[in-house]
Protein backbone atom coordinates (compact mmCIF):
# COMPACT_ATOMS: atom_id res chain seq x y z
CA UNK A 1 0.00 0.00 0.00
CA UNK A 2 1.32 3.43 -0.84
CA UNK A 3 2.01 5.67 2.12
CA UNK A 4 -0.44 8.49 2.74
CA UNK A 5 2.36 11.02 2.91
CA UNK A 6 5.05 10.91 0.29
CA UNK A 7 8.07 11.58 2.47
CA UNK A 8 10.39 11.17 -0.47
CA UNK A 9 9.18 14.48 -1.88
CA UNK A 10 11.03 16.49 0.75
CA UNK A 11 14.25 17.88 -0.63
CA UNK A 12 15.12 20.80 1.63
CA UNK A 13 14.78 21.51 5.32
CA UNK A 14 12.96 24.68 6.29
CA UNK A 15 14.80 27.68 7.63
CA UNK A 16 16.11 26.98 11.10
CA UNK A 17 16.28 23.22 10.72
CA UNK A 18 19.54 21.69 11.84
CA UNK A 19 21.86 19.75 9.53
CA UNK A 20 22.39 16.03 9.94
CA UNK A 21 23.83 14.91 13.25
CA UNK A 22 25.55 11.72 14.34
CA UNK A 23 23.05 9.22 15.72
CA UNK A 24 23.31 8.12 19.35
CA UNK A 25 25.00 4.70 19.81
CA UNK A 26 21.74 2.78 20.15
CA UNK A 27 20.32 4.36 17.00
CA UNK A 28 23.55 3.74 15.11
CA UNK A 29 23.38 0.08 16.16
CA UNK A 30 19.88 -0.17 14.72
CA UNK A 31 20.90 1.35 11.39
CA UNK A 32 24.02 -0.82 11.18
CA UNK A 33 22.11 -4.01 11.95
CA UNK A 34 19.51 -3.24 9.29
CA UNK A 35 21.96 -2.72 6.44
CA UNK A 36 21.46 -5.19 3.60
CA UNK A 37 24.81 -6.90 4.16
CA UNK A 38 24.73 -6.90 7.95
CA UNK A 39 25.07 -10.25 9.74
CA UNK A 40 22.00 -10.97 11.81
CA UNK A 41 19.86 -8.63 9.72
CA UNK A 42 16.85 -10.94 9.88
CA UNK A 43 16.92 -10.81 13.68
CA UNK A 44 17.15 -7.01 13.56
CA UNK A 45 14.19 -6.85 11.20
CA UNK A 46 12.19 -9.05 13.56
CA UNK A 47 12.99 -6.70 16.46
CA UNK A 48 12.07 -3.71 14.31
CA UNK A 49 8.74 -5.30 13.49
CA UNK A 50 8.07 -5.81 17.20
CA UNK A 51 8.79 -2.14 17.78
CA UNK A 52 6.48 -1.08 14.95
CA UNK A 53 3.74 -3.40 16.16
CA UNK A 54 3.95 -1.86 19.62
CA UNK A 55 3.53 1.61 18.12
CA UNK A 56 0.67 0.49 15.89
CA UNK A 57 -1.12 -1.09 18.86
CA UNK A 58 -0.61 2.12 20.82
CA UNK A 59 -2.40 4.05 18.07
CA UNK A 60 -5.14 1.48 17.64
CA UNK A 61 -5.86 1.52 21.36
CA UNK A 62 -6.04 5.32 21.37
CA UNK A 63 -8.59 5.33 18.56
CA UNK A 64 -10.54 2.22 19.49
CA UNK A 65 -13.52 4.25 20.71
CA UNK A 66 -14.00 5.75 17.23
CA UNK A 67 -14.78 2.28 15.86
CA UNK A 68 -17.24 0.73 18.33
CA UNK A 69 -18.51 -1.78 15.76
CA UNK A 70 -15.14 -3.51 15.35
CA UNK A 71 -14.10 -6.58 17.34
CA UNK A 72 -10.84 -7.22 19.12
CA UNK A 73 -9.56 -9.37 16.28
CA UNK A 74 -10.20 -6.55 13.81
CA UNK A 75 -8.04 -4.21 15.86
CA UNK A 76 -5.30 -6.83 16.10
CA UNK A 77 -5.40 -7.26 12.32
CA UNK A 78 -5.27 -3.50 11.76
CA UNK A 79 -2.26 -3.18 14.04
CA UNK A 80 -0.46 -6.06 12.34
CA UNK A 81 -1.17 -4.68 8.84
CA UNK A 82 0.06 -1.28 9.97
CA UNK A 83 3.27 -2.75 11.37
CA UNK A 84 3.83 -4.76 8.18
CA UNK A 85 3.35 -1.70 5.94
CA UNK A 86 5.45 0.47 8.23
CA UNK A 87 8.26 -2.09 8.11
CA UNK A 88 8.34 -1.87 4.33
CA UNK A 89 8.32 1.93 4.50
CA UNK A 90 11.08 2.11 7.12
CA UNK A 91 13.39 -0.24 5.23
CA UNK A 92 12.79 1.71 2.02
CA UNK A 93 13.56 5.01 3.76
CA UNK A 94 16.42 3.81 5.95
CA UNK A 95 18.93 5.83 3.96
CA UNK A 96 17.06 9.06 4.74
CA UNK A 97 17.42 8.68 8.53
CA UNK A 98 19.65 11.58 9.55
CA UNK A 99 20.05 10.87 13.24
CA UNK A 100 18.18 14.01 14.32
CA UNK A 101 16.04 11.95 16.66
CA UNK A 102 16.34 8.52 18.22
CA UNK A 103 15.90 5.76 15.68
CA UNK A 104 12.96 4.44 17.68
CA UNK A 105 11.18 7.81 17.50
CA UNK A 106 11.87 7.99 13.77
CA UNK A 107 10.34 4.58 13.11
CA UNK A 108 7.38 5.15 15.44
CA UNK A 109 6.02 7.84 13.15
CA UNK A 110 5.78 5.38 10.26
CA UNK A 111 3.75 2.91 12.31
CA UNK A 112 1.53 5.62 13.80
CA UNK A 113 0.84 7.06 10.35
CA UNK A 114 -0.04 3.69 8.86
CA UNK A 115 -2.34 2.85 11.77
CA UNK A 116 -4.00 6.26 11.83
CA UNK A 117 -4.72 6.21 8.11
CA UNK A 118 -6.15 2.70 8.25
CA UNK A 119 -8.35 3.57 11.22
CA UNK A 120 -9.65 6.78 9.64
CA UNK A 121 -10.45 4.97 6.44
CA UNK A 122 -12.15 2.15 8.32
CA UNK A 123 -14.26 4.65 10.24
CA UNK A 124 -15.46 6.20 6.98
CA UNK A 125 -15.76 2.96 5.05
CA UNK A 126 -18.99 2.77 3.04
CA UNK A 127 -19.98 6.25 4.17
CA UNK A 128 -20.88 8.84 1.60
CA UNK A 129 -18.58 11.83 1.85
CA UNK A 130 -20.38 15.12 2.53
CA UNK A 131 -18.97 17.45 -0.11
CA UNK A 132 -21.63 20.18 0.12
CA UNK A 133 -21.73 22.84 2.84
CA UNK A 134 -23.90 21.62 5.70
CA UNK A 135 -22.82 24.10 8.25
CA UNK A 136 -24.30 27.42 7.14
CA UNK A 137 -27.72 26.61 8.50
CA UNK A 138 -26.14 25.67 11.82
CA UNK A 139 -24.62 29.08 12.40
CA UNK A 140 -26.21 30.99 15.26
CA UNK A 141 -28.15 34.01 14.11
CA UNK A 142 -28.06 36.08 17.29
CA UNK A 143 -25.19 38.07 18.75
CA UNK A 144 -24.10 39.87 21.90
CA UNK A 145 -24.95 43.23 20.32
CA UNK A 146 -26.51 44.49 17.09
CA UNK A 147 -23.09 45.69 15.89
CA UNK A 148 -21.36 42.40 16.66
CA UNK A 149 -24.18 40.49 15.04
CA UNK A 150 -23.94 42.63 11.91
CA UNK A 151 -20.15 42.23 11.70
CA UNK A 152 -20.44 38.49 12.13
CA UNK A 153 -23.12 38.26 9.47
CA UNK A 154 -20.97 40.27 7.09
CA UNK A 155 -17.93 38.08 7.79
CA UNK A 156 -19.67 34.77 7.24
CA UNK A 157 -21.66 36.17 4.35
CA UNK A 158 -18.46 37.17 2.59
CA UNK A 159 -16.91 33.79 3.35
CA UNK A 160 -19.93 32.02 1.93
CA UNK A 161 -19.77 34.19 -1.20
CA UNK A 162 -16.05 33.54 -1.62
CA UNK A 163 -16.53 29.80 -1.25
CA UNK A 164 -19.37 29.81 -3.75
CA UNK A 165 -17.80 32.00 -6.43
CA UNK A 166 -14.12 32.56 -5.68
CA UNK A 167 -12.79 29.00 -5.61
CA UNK A 168 -12.30 26.42 -8.31
CA UNK A 169 -14.71 23.47 -8.08
CA UNK A 170 -11.88 21.27 -6.78
CA UNK A 171 -10.81 23.83 -4.17
CA UNK A 172 -14.42 24.18 -3.04
CA UNK A 173 -14.90 20.42 -2.81
CA UNK A 174 -11.74 19.98 -0.73
CA UNK A 175 -12.37 22.95 1.54
CA UNK A 176 -15.96 22.01 2.21
CA UNK A 177 -15.19 18.35 2.86
CA UNK A 178 -12.22 18.89 5.16
CA UNK A 179 -12.81 22.25 6.83
CA UNK A 180 -16.59 22.33 7.03
CA UNK A 181 -17.69 18.73 7.13
CA UNK A 182 -14.80 17.12 8.97
CA UNK A 183 -13.88 14.51 6.38
CA UNK A 184 -10.37 13.19 7.23
CA UNK A 185 -7.88 14.26 4.60
CA UNK A 186 -6.62 10.68 4.14
CA UNK A 187 -10.15 9.47 3.44
CA UNK A 188 -10.74 12.20 0.89
CA UNK A 189 -7.36 11.52 -0.69
CA UNK A 190 -8.25 7.87 -1.16
CA UNK A 191 -11.65 8.68 -2.69
CA UNK A 192 -10.15 11.27 -5.04
CA UNK A 193 -7.15 9.06 -5.86
CA UNK A 194 -4.59 11.60 -4.70
CA UNK A 195 -2.30 12.20 -1.70
CA UNK A 196 -2.65 13.96 1.62
CA UNK A 197 0.05 16.43 0.61
CA UNK A 198 -1.63 17.33 -2.67
CA UNK A 199 -4.98 17.85 -0.97
CA UNK A 200 -3.48 19.98 1.76
CA UNK A 201 -1.86 22.18 -0.90
CA UNK A 202 -5.30 22.62 -2.43
CA UNK A 203 -6.77 23.41 0.98
CA UNK A 204 -3.98 25.91 1.64
CA UNK A 205 -4.58 27.67 -1.68
CA UNK A 206 -8.32 27.83 -1.03
CA UNK A 207 -7.73 29.32 2.42
CA UNK A 208 -5.41 31.93 0.95
CA UNK A 209 -8.13 32.91 -1.52
CA UNK A 210 -10.64 33.31 1.30
CA UNK A 211 -8.21 35.49 3.25
CA UNK A 212 -7.54 37.60 0.16
CA UNK A 213 -11.28 37.98 -0.43
CA UNK A 214 -11.84 39.21 3.12
CA UNK A 215 -8.90 41.60 2.86
CA UNK A 216 -10.31 42.93 -0.38
CA UNK A 217 -13.56 43.69 1.42
CA UNK A 218 -11.70 45.45 4.21
CA UNK A 219 -12.55 42.74 6.74
CA UNK A 220 -9.70 42.20 9.17
CA UNK A 221 -9.29 39.00 11.12
CA UNK A 222 -6.83 37.38 13.52
CA UNK A 223 -3.69 39.38 14.33
CA UNK A 224 -4.71 42.20 11.97
CA UNK A 225 -7.99 42.67 13.79
CA UNK A 226 -6.25 42.64 17.17
CA UNK A 227 -3.75 45.27 16.00
CA UNK A 228 -6.59 47.42 14.76
CA UNK A 229 -8.43 47.09 18.06
CA UNK B 1 -17.45 35.56 18.44
CA UNK B 2 -18.59 32.27 19.93
CA UNK B 3 -16.21 29.36 20.33
CA UNK B 4 -17.98 27.48 17.58
CA UNK B 5 -17.69 30.40 15.18
CA UNK B 6 -14.04 30.82 16.10
CA UNK B 7 -13.37 27.14 15.35
CA UNK B 8 -15.23 27.46 12.06
CA UNK B 9 -13.13 30.46 11.07
CA UNK B 10 -9.91 28.65 11.98
CA UNK B 11 -10.95 25.66 9.91
CA UNK B 12 -11.88 27.79 6.92
CA UNK B 13 -9.00 30.24 6.97
CA UNK B 14 -6.20 28.09 8.40
CA UNK B 15 -3.09 29.43 10.11
CA UNK B 16 -2.01 33.01 9.45
CA UNK B 17 1.72 32.54 9.07
CA UNK B 18 3.93 30.41 6.84
CA UNK B 19 3.53 26.71 7.43
CA UNK B 20 5.16 23.44 6.49
CA UNK B 21 3.62 21.06 3.99
CA UNK B 22 2.35 17.65 5.12
CA UNK B 23 5.49 16.04 3.68
CA UNK B 24 7.79 18.41 5.55
CA UNK B 25 5.76 17.90 8.72
CA UNK B 26 6.22 14.14 8.52
CA UNK B 27 9.91 14.55 7.78
CA UNK B 28 10.53 16.72 10.84
CA UNK B 29 7.92 15.43 13.29
CA UNK B 30 10.22 13.04 15.18
CA UNK B 31 12.77 15.77 15.86
CA UNK B 32 10.07 18.26 16.81
CA UNK B 33 8.48 15.84 19.28
CA UNK B 34 11.77 14.94 20.94
CA UNK B 35 12.52 18.63 21.43
CA UNK B 36 9.06 19.12 22.92
CA UNK B 37 9.41 16.18 25.30
CA UNK B 38 12.87 17.40 26.33
CA UNK B 39 11.40 20.82 27.15
CA UNK B 40 13.33 22.61 24.39
CA UNK B 41 11.95 25.33 22.14
CA UNK B 42 10.67 23.06 19.39
CA UNK B 43 8.78 25.83 17.61
CA UNK B 44 11.91 27.92 17.26
CA UNK B 45 13.92 24.96 16.01
CA UNK B 46 11.29 23.89 13.49
CA UNK B 47 9.58 27.02 12.13
CA UNK B 48 6.27 26.49 10.42
CA UNK B 49 5.50 23.26 12.29
CA UNK B 50 3.11 24.77 14.84
CA UNK B 51 1.17 26.59 12.11
CA UNK B 52 0.83 23.41 10.10
CA UNK B 53 -0.31 21.38 13.09
CA UNK B 54 -2.92 24.08 13.68
CA UNK B 55 -4.14 23.89 10.09
CA UNK B 56 -3.98 20.17 9.33
CA UNK B 57 -6.18 17.96 11.54
CA UNK B 58 -4.56 14.71 10.37
CA UNK B 59 -1.00 15.87 11.05
CA UNK B 60 -2.21 17.28 14.36
CA UNK B 61 -3.50 13.84 15.36
CA UNK B 62 -0.26 12.19 14.25
CA UNK B 63 1.68 14.69 16.34
CA UNK B 64 -0.39 14.06 19.44
CA UNK B 65 0.05 10.30 19.07
CA UNK B 66 3.81 10.41 18.54
CA UNK B 67 4.29 12.77 21.48
CA UNK B 68 2.21 10.50 23.72
CA UNK B 69 4.14 7.41 22.63
CA UNK B 70 7.53 9.04 23.15
CA UNK B 71 6.42 10.33 26.53
CA UNK B 72 5.26 6.86 27.52
CA UNK B 73 8.73 5.54 26.59
CA UNK B 74 10.40 8.31 28.57
CA UNK B 75 8.27 7.81 31.66
CA UNK B 76 8.41 4.01 31.46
Amino acid sequence: MSPAVSVGAVEALPIGAQPSTDPDPESLAWVTALQASAPGRDEAIARLHELLLRAARFEVNRRRVTLPHLRGDDFDDLAMQSADDALVAVLAKLGTYRGESKFTTWVYKFALLEAAVKLRRRAWQARELPLEPQVWTLLPTGGPSPQASAERSELFGELQAAISTGLTPHQREVLVAIALNGVPIDVLAERLNTTRGALYKTLHDARQKLRAHLAGRGIRIGAEAKEEA
Amino acid sequence: MSRREDELLRALLGPEGPELSCEECFELLDRYVELEVAGSDADRAVPGMLAHLDGCPACHEDHVSLRALVRSDTSG
